[in-house]
């Protein structure tokens, strides 16, 4: 087959496990640049992998496999994304398995698994972060899905790598009004899924607002490694799937081994941006109260909702 | 003579016997040879189910059986599909049931009465979708009616809360019924026949308004049995109280007769109809599968739960069938036959997943006497083995891969996406809610069977019920895993269905489109195309989880064991069982956020302690979500009832004389009428 589409999948997740706590230490980096703060550097959270990694595994009394499994289930589905997503290019060997919902359906099993573990420690704190993430998940994973239906309606497929070339062939689509809108409620629930500022702050452990960290109180060692990187991955995946919608310019369509190394180049300074971008936004932002955050769910909800109706009436005139 | 005529007269003669078995047999033996004989008759009427399924049809007619009219009988593959799906949920649960009732003692399930009624029961859900004519339908649409009653009231002894069940199911099934009778009435009058080929042909001919009357009324009927809102009052409270094996019938089986009933009724007699049908059919379904998963979310009594996510599930099947009704009225037959087949498919995982929940919840009921969530907990580790069924059902039920109700919504959702090609306001303002409505209900889900799972069978027992607990019997426990082979089976190959959901599509006149074939779904219309391929997904992720362990093992230098630690507890000493989340705690942020479509009732009751008004000696507190569309539509009409009633006492104030003065009255009054009338 296609030795292009390979070795464009393998850099892709390659890039993607090798940048996403590049990712999280540019952020770290560049949010303590503008507190005016030294930071830690961006390597600091490759060594924190590995120290985590290097130290004994432990397992908290009371707990069994959804505890024991959650970890690594976590990282498993963040990593069959990764190969899924279309950051670098839409003809790669597993274009046709990339369907949408697939792709949102695995997310959630991913933040599932991890309540599930939360509630598994029997503890207030584990079954708190679970009730919370839910909650949130509850209302973050239509938004997401319905989100990227407005922009499926005008390429006529769920398929994401057709939506990635069709809106890369097509750049009217993004600035039509279902494009816009679907833009501003997926960037709100992409920041309520990877747990970022004003949802969840990934860098607190008060119990009156923590959520991700409540649920993962109880990991250490080489589990607590996998979680974070889990974390990391998502939130790198989610960004590139942000970038490869709403900015599809530069990825590679065809077999050409120059085109897919210009898209990886691209991927990379794309999501760099988005990551940055967000950083020096959560300078700014403080969190919501925690039961604040369902009005700008739902605000982003009704956003998606009208996006998807927009398409439709405007597809239903126009794209026919 | 061909398979379903043969596999059927067994079905009826196992069921008979299987009646007569439980009447007699004492109750040492009484459970064993009832089980096997409605397993018996499951397997009868589930293998004329798959024949039909098969692509053979089969009609008959017996005209002695009943007088006037005489029984019919046809058996297609819509028919066969249900049959199909009731012949597997019978067979496992039979099989489950026997080891429920060996445990049992004489009463309940296990009581003459109950194990009599049962095969009947059975037989009753495999032979209605074989139903031909109007009198044969209604005949055992009742006689199901009343078995299923019967075994609801089995446990009446052990719990009050079972006749007040009984008497909302007994009650909420008859209008149901006065409601098809009525509606079955105008129809067969209109049509000149009562058979369902005199329906079919003549239902042409009918003015529009008559048809819409038709339709109205059984579909209201129809979609009563399925329990979708507002008629839905019976469903959450039938569903707990009656035995778990019932349950599991009666949520797996029975409620998809309704939809039986809708597609037999709406597609294939009348032959589609306006939009406004289909819309109506569409609200309904949409109301039901948000407002059900809501109600699932905030109960922690695990088969009212299992009950509302019924309502949920059956709400996103009549969606699919309100939308292609709605795209067969725009005349796209393919698109419809789409839809059709999703919710048809979802029937079926739905039956799989639904079944496996409630025997799970009955091992749960049955080894420690609690059904409420918060009062369980800890399961895991004393009833490995059923946990790990519940986590296969549940995984099912909250819609993600690699469970089998991926699939079906999957299909439903493309099934509406693509509704683009049908051009007109109504579908783009329907279409993207009726979205909406799945992705909201599917991430509810996901919330409801994590609390479901995590609060009920992990962590710790909260309760002496749930730390006592023991594992099930060994048949309940091959029930269980005959229907999560099922599950697993439709979640990975869902092919193994192969043609049989095109025939069952193609049976109300729909071309199928093939969308199940081989190991995975494919969409393929004139302007779609979309994949899915279960077991890939499931082989990906098996590969990431094997890389990610071996990594993890690799990177640690040392070889190390896991060693136990003490869970974090702030230094105050190890934290209690009472310290843990509770089904009501974790449902808490939800209720906050649906506040006002749940408008829950809160009741804070501080005592001070007598000295100061700042020492509180007691704090109350009381946390009720009611059923809202309940208090409100019913509420009212119960009240006026027994208002009536009570001003009606009074007319009877125990003078034998004035009794006999009413009837006098009431005679002298009627043949004056008769008199004045001619």
């Amino acid at each position: 087959m296609n030795t292009v589409g390979y070795t464009a999948i393998v850099l892709q997740v390659g890039a993607v496990v090798a940048g996403a706590p590049l990712l999280t230490g540019l952020m770290r980096q560049t949010r303590a640049r503008l507190e005016g703060r030294a930071g830690a550097g961006v390597l600091q959270p490759w060594r924190d992998v590995r120290k985590l990694l290097r130290k004994e595994p432990i397992t908290p009394v009371g707990t069994g496999p959804a505890f024991r499994w959650a970890p690594p289930l976590l990282v498993a589905t963040s990593l069959v994304l990764a190969v899924l997503v279309p950051l670098i290019s839409t003809d790669t060997p597993v274009r046709g398995r990339a369907d949408l919902i697939v792709v949102v359906s695995l997310l959630a099993l991913g933040t599932l698994a991890l309540a599930l573990a939360g509630l598994d420690t029997g503890t207030a704190f584990g079954g708190m972060g679970a009730s919370r993430e839910m909650a949130i998940a509850a209302l973050v994973e239509p938004t997401i899905l319905m989100a990227v239906f407005a922009l499926s309606i005008p390429a006529g497929s769920t398929n994401l790598p057709v939506i990635v070339a069709g809106a890369a062939d097509q750049p009217a689509r993004l600035t039509s009004p279902a494009g816009l809108l679907a833009i501003a409620a997926l960037a709100v629930a992409v920041l309520a899924e990877s747990g970022r500022l004003p949802v969840d702050n990934p860098a607190t452990h008060l119990e009156l607002t923590m959520v991700h960290e409540a649920m993962t109180l109880e990991y250490a060692g080489p589990d607590l490694a996998l979680v974070e990187f889990g974390a990391q991955l998502r939130l790198t995946v989610l960004l590139g799937l942000l970038a490869s919608l709403f900015a599809p310019w530069g990825i590679a369509t065809g077999a050409s081994l120059a085109a897919v190394l210009l898209a990886l180049l691209l991927a990379v300074l794309k999501v760099a941006v988005l990551g940055m971008a967000l950083a020096a936004a959560e300078v700014f932002w403080a969190k919501l109260r925690l039961f604040r955050v369902p009005e700008l769910l739902a605000g982003s909800f009704l956003l998606a909702l009208l996006a998807v109706t927009a398409s439709y009436f405007l597809g239903g005139e126009g794209g026919q | 003579m061909s398979l379903i005529p043969a596999a059927l007269a067994t079905a009826t003669g196992l069921g008979v016997a299987g009646a007569a078995a439980g009447l007699v047999l004492p109750q040492r033996v009484r459970g064993a040879v009832v089980g096997v004989l409605t397993a018996g008759v499951g397997v009868a009427g589930g293998a004329s189910g798959v024949a039909a399924l098969g692509g053979s049809r089969w009609s008959a007619e017996v005209p002695g059986l009943l007088p006037l009219a005489g029984t019919h009988f046809a058996v297609d593959a819509l028919s066969g599909l249900f049959m199909a799906v009731a012949g597997a949920v019978v067979a496992a649960v039979a099989v489950y049931g026997v080891g429920y009732v060996a445990g049992h003692g004489a009463h309940g399930l296990g009581s003459r009465g109950a194990q009599a009624v049962l095969p009947l029961f059975a037989l009753s859900l495999l032979l209605v979708p074989a139903a031909a004519s109007v009198s044969t339908f209604l005949l055992l649409w009742e006689l199901m009616a009343l078995t299923s009653l019967l075994l609801v009231l089995a446990e009446h002894r052990a719990r009050p809360a079972v006749r007040e069940a009984a008497v909302w199911y007994a009650v909420m099934t008859h209008l149901g019924l006065v409601l098809l009778l009525a509606g079955f009435m105008v129809y067969a009058a209109q049509a000149g026949g009562e058979t369902f080929a005199a329906l079919r042909s003549g239902s042409g001919a009918m003015s529009p308004a008559v048809r819409g009357l038709v339709f109205v009324l059984t579909a209201v009927a129809f979609s009563s049995k399925a329990g979708l809102v507002p008629l839905h009052a019976w469903l959450p409270r039938a569903h707990p109280e009656a035995p778990s094996a019932v349950s599991a019938l009666m949520s797996a089986a029975m409620v998809n007769l309704g939809v039986y009933g809708l597609v037999r009724v709406g597609f294939d007699l009348l032959g589609g109809g306006p939009a406004w049908w289909w819309l109506l059919a569409m609200a309904m379904g949409g109301l039901s599968a948000v407002y059900g998963i809501l109600q699932a979310a905030m109960a922690s009594d695990l088969k009212r739960l299992l009950a509302y996510s019924t309502s949920e599930n059956m709400g996103l099947v009549v969606l699919g069938v309100g939308a292609a009704g709605l795209f067969d009225h725009a005349g796209n037959k393919a698109l419809a036959g789409l839809a059709l087949a999703a919710a048809l498919l979802h029937v079926v995982n739905h039956s799989a997943f639904k079944a496996l929940l409630f025997c799970a919840a009955g091992s749960v009921l049955r080894a420690t006497g609690e059904r409420n969530l918060d009062l369980l907990g800890g399961l895991r580790a004393r009833m490995p083995l059923t946990t790990g069924l519940f986590a296969l059902g549940a995984l099912g039920a909250v819609a993600l891969p690699p469970g089998n109700g991926f699939i079906s919504e999957w299909l439903l959702l493309q099934s509406m996406i693509h509704g683009l090609a049908v051009p007109g306001v109504t579908t783009a303002i329907v279409l993207p809610v009726a979205v909406a409505v799945i992705a909201l209900s599917s991430g509810l889900a996901a919330a409801v069977f994590v609390k479901a799972l995590g609060v009920g069978f992990f962590a710790r027992p909260r309760a002496e019920g749930a730390a006592a607990a023991r594992e099930s019997p060994l048949l309940m426990l091959a029930g269980m895993g005959l229907l999560a082979a099922l599950c697993a089976a439709l979640a990975l190959v869902p092919g193994l269905l192969g043609d049989g959901l095109d025939r069952a599509v193609e049976a109300v006149g729909y071309p199928g489109t093939r969308p199940v074939s081989g190991g995975g779904l494919q969409v393929r219309l004139d302007e779609v195309s979309a994949v899915l391929s279960p077991l890939w997904v499931v082989a990906t992720l098996t590969v990431a989880l094997g890389a990610v362990t071996a990594t993890v093992r690799w990177a640690g230098r040392r070889r190390q064991r896991r060693t136990r630690a003490r869970l974090w507890d702030c230094g105050g000493g190890a934290p209690t069982p009472r310290m843990a989340y509770t089904a009501t705690s974790f449902a808490e942020p939800l209720q906050r956020v649906f506040d006002d479509v749940l408008a829950p009732e809160q009741d804070v009751d501080v005592t001070p302690v007598r000295e100061s008004a700042y020492l509180v000696e007691r704090v109350k507190f009381r946390n009720r979500v009611p059923d809202r569309i309940e208090h409100r539509l019913y509420r009212p009409v119960l009240d006026f009832l027994a208002a009536a009633g009570q001003s009606a006492r009074r007319l009877a104030g125990g003078s034998v004389h004035a009794y006999l003065g009413y009837g006098f009255f009431g005679l002298v009054t009627l043949l004056v009428v008769l008199v004045v009338g001619w």
